[in-house]
């Protein structure tokens, strides 16, 4: 119990793990086009873990039927792979992957838009992406977990769009959620000390309209409760001595 | 793939007894007994509770025992 802080060597076998994620999801980010089942883009994941010998991580994962989740428009996460579900022009696509290797996990996710998407869709994505380097950039040895979660959400808020309370960041390593949570929200100075051999996730979910949530009856999806937009961006980190790194990079 | 934060949980009770700093024993329908206080929305309305009042309450995932009264029902309501 508690925080576990990784070792360089620990944080090494991570970079590759996250490095992984973070070729699949470029690989996936590019076949995300009009007519496109999300089953289809769930069994490419599938594939190209295989071939980078990982496992992925989120099939059975407390119940997960699958390896990817793609999670279109109000859709904010957990989206599940269907061979009914077509993408259309229009669209905007969160995909999240996360896959275990030599013991440990990588996680991280990108929304990516199809065609000619609105404004306020391009505009949200690109909110959400600069939360979450904005976020990433407070993950330094002194601070405290709320000082992301604080980061964030000013930007968000102060952008005009709201951040999902119910889902939150998390630790990683030897198991794909552990302690810390990070929230995407908080007040400066709350929370656990951010030290050297921290490693988490930090994954903004911001929409369009209200931070509530509703969870579908697939007992999974979640989508906002006033049906609007909704973007989703993750990355892995370890923190060191000189700041945050980013492991989910190619 | 983020956590999900678990959500507070209502339940409705029984209250038992009257503690003080407006604290209440209050025994779930689910048997359990726990440890209550009154919201500040009923304490602002002046809402009295006293033993006997059928009340709902809600718990936090993170502490099962500790409760928030948040609404007296009146007579016959469930």
């Amino acid at each position: 119990m508690g925080i576990n802080l990784k070792s360089k060597r620990e944080i090494e076998i991570m970079r590759d793990a996250n490095r992984i994620v973070a070729e699949i999801l470029l690989d996936l980010k590019e076949r995300v086009k009009e007519g496109v089942t999300t089953a289809e883009l769930d069994r490419r994941a599938e594939e190209l873990a295989g071939k980078y010998g990982a496992e992925p991580a989120f099939k059975g994962y407390m119940g997960y039927p699958a390896s990817l989740c793609v999670s279109i428009n109000e859709e904010i996460v957990h989206g599940i792979p269907s061979e009914e579900r077509v993408i259309k022009n229009g669209d905007i696509v969160s995909l999240d992957f996360g896959v275990i290797y030599k013991g440990y996990y990588g996680d991280a996710a990108l929304t990516v838009g199809v065609g000619n998407i609105s404004e306020t869709a391009k505009k949200l994505m690109e909110v959400t992406e600069k939360a979450l380097y904005i976020g990433i950039e407070e993950a330094v040895p002194g601070n405290h977990i709320g000082d992301i979660g604080f980061a964030i959400q000013n930007f968000v808020e102060k952008n005009g769009f709201n951040v999902v309370r119910e889902f939150t960041g998390h630790g990683i390593g030897k198991k794909l959620h552990e302690e810390p949570y990070v929230p995407n929200y908080g007040t400066r100075g709350s929370g656990p000390l951010i030290r050297e051999g921290l490693t988490i996730a930090i994954e903004p979910m911001v929409t369009e309209g209200t931070w509530k949530v509703k969870i579908l009856k697939d007992g999974w999806t979640a989508v906002t409760a006033d049906g609007k937009l909704a973007a989703h961006f993750e990355h892995t980190i370890a923190v060191t001595s000189s700041g945050p790194e980013i492991l989910s990079r190619v | 793939m983020p956590k999900k934060q678990p959500k507070s949980i209502e339940v409705t009770g029984e209250v038992l007894e009257l503690l003080p700093n407006a604290m209440f024993k209050v025994k779930l329908e689910t048997g359990h007994v726990i440890l209550a206080h009154i919201s500040g929305k009923m304490r602002m309305h002046y809402i009295k509770i006293i033993p006997g009042d059928k009340v709902r309450v809600e718990i936090s995932p993170y502490d099962l025992t500790r409760g928030r009264i948040t609404y007296r029902l009146k007579g016959d309501q469930k």
